[in-house]
């Protein structure tokens, strides 16, 4: 504290420095005139009377100094003063000044926005109190192959009471019809079990929530709604609490409203998306009674108790999966070997955008980094123009240290300019980079330019002004004055150690240029190759237009309870939909039908179940299986390769049928024929499904895998209830949705239609993660080689300005002009190679580093590394040829008068 | 020369605040006058120090300061203690007194005095 005081106190007086310097020397005035005075009347001549009081006094300006030295801060003081000197340098040069701000402002801009993004992403991913307490629950059975089946109830409960945790909390994730509203509409909910809003610790903005202590088995019938739906659907209605609603026929009541801010947890937009939480118990109606071996599939989010460490939590839940396995033997089979992980929420909602995220922001460090060697660059060109005024300074006693700080604060006053200038330029372009950001993207809504991203931005400044502020700094501390004065006096090449150091900045520069290219290259190719790969599906015209069928928790209420009753529906949609203008062919499918839709087993995974493949105690693979109706395979252009297709006699009086994928067949039925063969989804019912065909793989699933196994069945015999209505023709985007809704709802007025999109947009959506950061990484890379570039012809142009003496004494030896050409080209390629050379191993480090990203490509390409080698190295040779002809054009006559 | 003691830190500055308490507002000048004139030749300071130092007590709060007219007519700074001051003053008195008793009896103390 008493420090604190003290430096308040300096700094108040370094405030008010005039006024007490002032007083000072009006006392001291003062003081000397009395005792002159006095001396006079002891008689002293006038001049000696001054001469004793002066002596008697002391020395006026050293104890002035020595005042301000202890009452202020002289460190402040000589910053300002270095500070206003370095305004005037700036001011002095404009044009030297501009560029290097603006390059500054480029790198650091293009730093803070990429961070702004991770800031938001991968800093921040969770927006609730303590996050660092949420963990998500995954099981494994590793014995049988299979990944994250998910909790039986018995086991959440188990887990309840184990005390490593406060609340766990399961939910799953669905939609459903609500009604009542002036348009049905489909809504995103989730099913939650009561204290699920008390794990993430959020609060609503009316009304209450869950009592997370409520035991109700099944649904509880309380909701609690979005801010948007509550204005959407509802016209933000204060009374609306205690209302009710119907979803899906059934009635619930509006017990809350979250705020405008909340944000479900979860990664894809649908989780984003939710607006609509229905508390349930999972023990009751409509779910099947609480059983061990009855996983749910459902996700389960727990919050630690206070104090356990992610690790420590693990350690207890391995102890209690393990006593849990000796309790229940028959449940827990040893070679399935049932684990049990926890893992960090913020990490499972980040999940596949790290490694995009991390390169980008590397690849826009090195932006940044080339950047500041070329400044650093320019401010050496500039030392040894300054050289004079540093030798002028130092002989006159200047100390070295003094010096290097002056040329710091020129710096840093550089760099902070700089970032100011790039923040503003961040803040004009904001919108437009927002746009640019995939919408994949987690937590998109949160990114903004914050505190921490502006507090990012000033340390990246300061960082970046130290880092090309050492150069010049470091050789003004060791320039010798003497030599320098004398060598300025002659006005000849200035020191090899100056040279040396721009050379060693440009190979620098070269190198990490040429790694963000490599890196652009392989991405570019990733892209093509993936751009240009069979999808095994034409989704050229073709538009899909989604409505869902309710599902009631009472099955007497569902109106298309079995696969007749919903036929008929299916039958007339079509039939009505092929009647629409333009329309050429229809089909159905479900959500699992629809093409990029969704990932691997996240819809509606089954158990796959093979007759003659049965191993007790193993637990069966689970697979995905679309619903689809016959018209499908031909709509979307998917070809058959053995056996048939669905056809119209297929119905549910009839035995069901299965259409599988070659994957599936290679991977489920290796070394058999499977046509014929027989397997069910689910255990309880009795009849087998007969294998009828196999397909060609297409990429449906995910545009990087055109091996994903698929199954498909049939929609007359399965009756599913998140359809999907496929229709290809020459369709006018805008009136299909609107005519599509008044047809199916002239068949049940009930039903909500909505979420059509063109089927090449998904394709073009689904590459746009993948564009963002190719296109990022780009931009960076033609950044970095046009800096690069500057940086060469800078040094080059710089070395043939201080040889134009020697070249003149060559040429008028006799040299031949094609030879000095050749001479300082040479010059510039030997950096260019040295810096290729480094710049090759870096970028094979870097590249195998981002394996991931890449697609089709090999992570040593030699044709992009030896592409890129080239190219950047006839850079190089271009930039240096603009000085080679300025040196092969010297008049050596001139040149030697110049002296 | 080599006779005069150096001023010990802080001690100027119980010296100025002790002629203040004493003898009521006095510009610098007298202040110097005045520790000159009590030490004698025993003490080697500087006059020029003390200025810095009126300042410094000034901005602790300890002295106040008004310019009016002095003896002779010119316009002068005058300093008085403050409450503060006195309240410092009486302290380090204490402490200075304190300080000398405890050294005293130091010295006054024997080898047979221990035994």
């Amino acid at each position: 504290m008493r420090f604190l005081r003290r430096f308040l106190e300096r700094l108040a007086n370094f405030a008010s420095r005039r006024r007490a310097d002032q007083r000072l020397r009006e006392e001291m005035e003062d003081h000397l005139a009395l005792q002159t005075e006095e001396n006079l009347r002891d008689g002293m001549p006038l001049a000696e009377a001054r001469r004793q009081a002066v002596l008697k006094f002391g020395a006026v300006q050293t104890i002035r100094e020595g005042y301000h030295g202890e009452q202020s801060l002289p460190f402040a003081e000589s910053l300002l003063q270095d500070l206003r000197y370095a305004f005037r340098q700036l001011a002095n040069s404009p044009g030297f000044a501009s560029i290097a701000i603006l390059t500054v402002a480029l790198g650091i801009g293009a730093t803070t926005a990429i961070y702004s993004v991770v800031d938001a992403t991968l800093l921040h991913p969770l927006p609730y109190p303590h996050p660092e307490q949420l963990v998500r629950i995954q099981d494994d059975l590793p014995g049988a192959g299979a990944r994250d089946v998910g909790l039986s109830v018995p086991e959440w409960w188990d887990l309840q009471h184990s005390g490593i945790f406060q609340y766990v909390s399961m939910q799953g994730a669905g939609s459903a019809n609500l009604t009542g509203a002036s348009q049905p509409a489909r809504i995103i909910f989730k099913p939650v079990s009561p204290n699920y809003f008390a794990v993430l610790g959020a609060k609503p903005q009316l009304g209450r929530l869950f009592d997370p202590q409520d035991r109700t088995p099944g649904f509880t019938l309380e909701v609690v709604i979005s801010d948007g739906l509550w204005k959407r659907a509802f016209g933000a209605d204060p009374k609306i609490l205690g209302r009710s609603l119907r979803l899906d026929n059934d009635t619930y009541r509006v017990i809350g409203i979250m705020p405008a801010g909340f944000r479900d947890q979860g990664r894809t937009t649908e989780e984003r998306n939710t607006e609509l939480w229905a508390a349930v118990g999972f023990a009751g109606d409509p779910l099947p009674p609480p059983q061990r071996d009855a996983r749910l599939r459902l996700e389960s989010t727990a919050r630690l108790t206070p104090g356990l460490t992610i690790e420590a939590a693990q350690s207890r839940l391995d102890a209690l999966v393990a006593s849990l396995q000796k309790q229940y033997p028959a449940d827990y089979p040893l070679q399935s070997a049932w684990t049990v992980r926890l893992v960090p929420l913020s990490e499972s909602v980040v999940g596949n955008v790290r490694q995009p995220l991390v390169l980008l922001l590397g690849a826009v460090a090195l932006v940044l980094l080339i950047g500041c060697v070329n400044v650093a660059n320019l401010q050496l060109a500039r030392a040894s123009a300054r050289g004079r005024e540093m030798a002028v300074r130092q002989a006159l006693g200047a100390a070295r240290s003094r010096l290097v700080r002056q040329l710091l604060t020129e710096s840093l006053l550089l760099s902070l300019l700089g970032g100011i200038a790039g923040i503003a330029l961040l803040f004009c372009l904001k919108g437009t980079l927002l746009r640019m950001v995939p919408e994949s993207l987690p937590r998109l809504n949160d990114i903004s330019i914050s505190w921490s991203v502006l507090l990012f931005a000033l340390g990246v400044s300061v960082l970046a002004g130290t880092i090309f502020g050492m150069a010049p700094a470091f050789q003004a501390g060791l320039a010798d004055p003497s030599q320098m004065l004398r060598q300025e006096g002659r006005g000849s090449k200035g020191s090899t150690a100056q040279t040396r150091t721009r050379s060693a900045l440009v190979v620098s520069e070269f190198a990490l240029s040429l790694v963000l290219m490599i890196a652009a290259g392989l991405l570019l190719r990733s892209f093509w190759n993936l751009y240009n790969e069979r999808l095994g599906f034409d989704p050229r015209n073709v538009m899909t237009v989604q409505t869902w069928l309710p599902i009631p928790n009472d099955p007497k209420t569902d109106i298309y309870g079995t696969a007749a009753q919903e036929s008929t529906l299916l039958r007339e949609i079509l039939r009505r939909a092929r009647s629409l203008p333009g329309v050429e062919e229809v089909a159905v499918g479900d959500l699992e039908a629809l093409p990029l839709g969704h990932g691997h087993n996240d819809l509606n995974p089954f158990p796959l179940l093979r007759e003659g493949h049965e191993t007790p105690g193993k637990e069966p693979p689970i697979v995905d299986a679309a619903v689809v109706s016959p018209e499908y395979f031909h709509l979307l252009g998917m070809t058959l390769q053995r056996g048939r297709l669905f056809t119209d006699s297929d119905v549910d009086t009839t035995p069901s049928v299965a259409v599988i994928n070659e994957a599936m067949a290679r991977t489920y039925w290796p070394n058999e024929d499977p046509m014929g063969k027989h397997f069910k989804l689910r255990p309880t019912t009795p009849a087998w499904t007969t294998v009828v065909g196999i397909v060609a793989n297409a990429r449906s699933e995910s545009l990087e895998d055109a091996n994903s196994p698929e199954m498909y069945l049939n929609a007359y015999q399965r009756h599913p209830k998140d359809l999907a209505i496929f229709l290809r023709g020459r369709l006018d985007p805008a009136a299909i949705p609107l005519e599509v809704r008044e047809q199916v709802q002239s068949v049940d007025r009930e039903l909500p239609v909505f979420g059509a999109r063109m089927l090449p947009d998904v394709v073009t959506g689904a590459l746009a993660q993948r564009r963002f950061s190719m296109g990022a990484v780009l931009l960076f890379a033609l950044t970095a080689l046009l800096l690069a570039g500057l940086g060469i012809y800078g040094t080059i142009s710089y070395v043939v300005g201080e040889r134009t003496r020697e070249i003149g004494v060559r040429i008028a030896l006799g040299a031949q002009r094609k030879s000095i050409l050749g001479m300082v080209l040479r010059k510039g390629l030997k950096l260019a190679v040295v810096g290729a050379l480094m710049g090759l191993v870096a970028a094979l480090i870097v590249s195998h580093l981002m394996t991931g990203l890449l697609y089709g490509v090999s992570p040593s390409d030699p044709l992009t590394f030896l592409g890129l080698t080239i190219v950047l190295t006839t850079v190089a040779l271009a930039a240096c040829y603009i000085p080679a002809r300025r040196a092969m054009r010297v008049d050596p006559i001139i040149a030697l008068r110049y002296e | 020369m080599g006779e005069k003691s150096d001023v010990r830190q802080g001690t100027l500055a119980l010296m100025v605040l002790k002629t203040l308490d004493v003898l009521g507002p006095l510009h610098g000048y007298g202040i110097a006058r005045r520790i000159e004139q009590i030490s004698g030749d025993l003490l080697a300071v500087n006059q020029g120090t003390l200025y810095p130092l009126l300042l410094k007590l000034e901005h602790e709060g300890s002295i106040d300061s008004e310019r009016g007219p002095s003896e002779n007519n010119r316009k002068a700074r005058y300093y008085r203690l403050t409450a503060a001051g006195r309240r410092q003053l009486q302290a380090e008195t204490r402490g200075w007194e304190q300080t000398a008793a405890i050294m005293a009896r130091f010295f006054e103390v024997k080898a047979e005095d221990l035994s």
